[in-house]
């Protein structure tokens, strides 16, 4: 059976150009491109190459890029390096909705002494910027708020709130994993001092990240090892990885400037056709700031595992912020500072397409899913309230 | 992934006895929707005989809790009562060939429901339902309860413990309680710890078994907290450990130590000692 995957916030199929330009590092050139030698050095231009496709999907410089490992190192190497630059400051804000790479990391520092503030998000899980400016004090070291949020898709309103945190003299990051390749991402114009991306989430392999790092601001490295990146992270470098990232960033930046909107249409002939046949759904988050391919839609009084493991009988992917898959024992935290009520969150479910998506992948989850929730209703013990 | 036997995943995809008996003798009632599980089990019982003639349930939940309550309304057909309530978890578990440990709450949950329907059938107030103080407020569990559960499933780990009731799952703030609780059911029951095989052990088998424990269970557990222990030496029965990040100097190091003591007893061997350098 044909896998009809809409899970790609979690991770995405690597493009068929991406594998291609990854071969040859793979195979004859695996020189170091450390080394002295035109073999390696061969090597070490591929590196380059790619920062420049890199830089240019963001509007950025090439020696603004560094590589690092995966999306979390980039927003770990971030946050620590705005801390050990400013190491008499100790605050930070950030949202209560980041991802664990950033929240985690942040909960970390709050038990080694730091002050933490997390802003909170409303039910449409936007948030109140007044809170922001509240929070912004002398002892802020950084503010770190992604651009969207993987699980909702909501957009925040980046430039402004970079913005308030730089008229402050606070340094400003944005964890743009999961916009990159979606929408157009532009650091001057977002105006941001540091951005994390991920290569897995926009058809890359994973385990290579990058992080942009504006011209002018400190900068600490995470990890300390030899010259590369100019000494901003040790370790040879994931070349094949990294040459199949700046292709990834070049196919990204011509889909995004081609302005094509298909991705954005299936989206919403999912929701659409979910609303209509599905009674009791109601989609989470704001609905006119989220990034195009990203539907996530409640049905009550049924359960997100139950949901997701009837799906899986068709080989249809998908996600859910329900207890039992949150990997806790509570349901995503995402959605509980959205307020989503309790008869809908433990039946939330993610879709979200790429740009690989096909109508017919779309079309046959709006024939299987209206079944799948009236036998899962049939079983709840709630059913009579709908 | 899930990792579900073929046995729950064929009970979840073709649930039995599905339904709500009408005007039934008995009802149970457990969880809720808060919770992100709950069970309503209806009875038909056989005044004369006490025999449970019929059972339906009705299930929210992930797919091991509707598996579970097949298994539960699949076990005490044909019983009475007496008879169905000899059922514990560990034999709803049984019948669908194994949980995962994660999952075994849903089992915990068939149970309860069974012993609520009971408890109403006879007009008796249910057993442990009120009684006893909620530790977990999160998921509204009492120490009754947990008690209880910790005896009849010989949990020992505080990850059991959550495994099987969920208590400690949500904001984590009664861990403490939970560690209190463990130490005290077992604290009184000297004779069960005795009847574990003693295993020999070379030194060298024995570092091996500490490093191993260390690396797989206790060096994740503090690292999720920010800190980390090194295992400095072995000398006989003591093993140094030394403290990091923010292990040290931290007001919880002491009981710190003496959770890894713990550990390293229940898993190396019981002459452990854990100290300082
Ligand atoms: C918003 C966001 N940030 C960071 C990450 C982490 O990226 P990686 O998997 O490359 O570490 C993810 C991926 O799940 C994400 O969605």
């Amino acid at each position: 059976m044909k896998v009809v995957y809409l899970d790609n916030n979690a991770t995405t199929r690597m493009a068929d150009e991406v594998r291609e330009a990854m071969l040859p590092y793979l195979t004859d050139l695996y020189g170091n491109p450390s080394s002295m030698h035109t073999f390696g050095g061969q090597v070490h231009r591929s590196i380059e190459t790619s920062r420049e496709q890199v830089a240019s999907l963001i509007n950025a410089e090439p020696d603004e890029i560094i590589f690092t490992s995966c999306g979390t190192e980039s927003d770990n190497t971030a946050l620590m390096s705005a801390l050990l630059s400013r190491p008499d400051k100790r605050h930070i804000i950030t949202t209560r909705v980041e991802h664990p790479a950033v929240l985690n990391f942040c909960k970390a520092m709050g038990r080694r002494g730091y002050r933490v503030t997390y802003l909170s998000v409303n039910k449409l899980g936007r948030l109140d910027l007044d809170e922001l400016d509240e929070a912004l004090d002398d002892d802020t070291a950084i503010v770190s708020v992604m651009h969207a949020n993987n699980e909702s898709g909501v957009i925040f309103p980046i430039r402004n709130i970079a913005e308030r945190a730089r008229s402050r003299g606070v340094p400003f990051h944005t964890d743009a994993v999961q916009t990159a390749g979606k929408i157009p991402v532009d650091v001057s114009d977002l105006n941001c001092d540091m951005m994390s991306l991920s290569g897995h989430k926009m058809h890359a392999a994973k385990g290579v990240a990058a992080l942009y790092i504006r011209r002018g601001t400190r900068f600490a490295p995470y990890i300390i090892g030899g010259h590369q990146e100019k000494g901003r992270r040790g370790g040879t470098e994931n070349v094949a990885s990294i040459a199949g990232f700046g292709t990834a960033s070049e196919l990204a930046r011509n889909h995004v400037a081609s302005g094509d909107d298909a991705v954005r249409q299936l989206r919403d002939r999912l929701q659409q056709g979910l609303l209509d046949t599905c009674p009791g759904a109601l989609v989470n988050g704001d609905p006119l700031n989220r990034i195009p391919n990203t539907l996530n839609i409640s049905f009550e009084y049924v359960e997100g595992e139950a949901i997701l493991l009837r799906l899986n009988e068709y080989n249809i992917c998908a996600s859910s912020g329900s207890a039992c898959t949150s990997g806790s024992l509570e349901p995503s935290h995402v959605l509980r500072s959205m307020g989503v009520p309790f008869t809908a969150i433990h039946g939330s479910v993610r879709f979200s397409l790429s740009r690989y998506t096909g109508e017919d992948e779309i079309e046959f989850v709006l024939e299987k899913m209206p079944p799948v929730i009236r036998d899962l209703r049939e079983l709840s013990p709630y059913v009579k309230e709908i | 992934m899930w990792e579900y036997t073929e046995k729950v995943r064929d009970l979840f995809l073709h649930p039995k006895n599905v339904g709500e008996i009408e005007n039934p003798d008995a009802v149970g009632e457990v969880g809720s929707i808060v919770c992100g599980d709950a069970l309503k089990l209806t009875l038909r019982v056989d005044r004369e005989t006490d025999r449970i003639v019929d059972a339906k349930f009705r299930t929210f939940g992930c797919a091991s809790a509707i598996a579970s309550s097949t298994a539960l309304t699949e076990l005490i057909k044909g019983k009475t009562l007496d008879e169905a309530l000899t059922i514990t978890n560990k034999d709803i578990a049984k019948y669908l060939g194994g949980l995962p440990r994660e999952k075994m709450h849903c089992s915990v949950m068939g149970r309860e429901a069974l012993e609520a329907a009971v408890a109403s059938y006879r007009g008796e107030k249910r057993p442990g339902a009120e009684e006893g103080e909620i530790i977990c407020q999160c998921f509204g569990i009492t120490d009754q309860k947990l008690r209880r559960v910790i005896r009849e499933n010989n949990l020992h780990t505080l990850d059991d413990v959550t495994n099987f009731t969920k208590a400690g799952g949500g904001c984590g703030s009664c861990v403490p309680d939970l560690e209190r609780i463990l130490n005290e059911v077992w604290a009184g029951q000297p004779v069960e710890k005795a009847l574990k095989p003693k295993r020999r052990l070379t030194n060298i088998q024995k570092i091996a078994l500490i490093q191993d424990v260390m690396e797989k269970e206790i060096r994740p557990l503090l690292q999720a907290d920010g800190g980390d222990a090194e295992l400095v030496d072995v000398d006989g029965n003591r093993v140094i450990l030394s403290l990091r990040g923010t292990c040290t100097g931290c007001l919880m190091a002491d009981v710190t130590m003496k959770n890894i003591e713990r550990k390293l007893k229940e898993l190396v061997s019981e002459d452990l000692l854990v100290e300082e350098p």
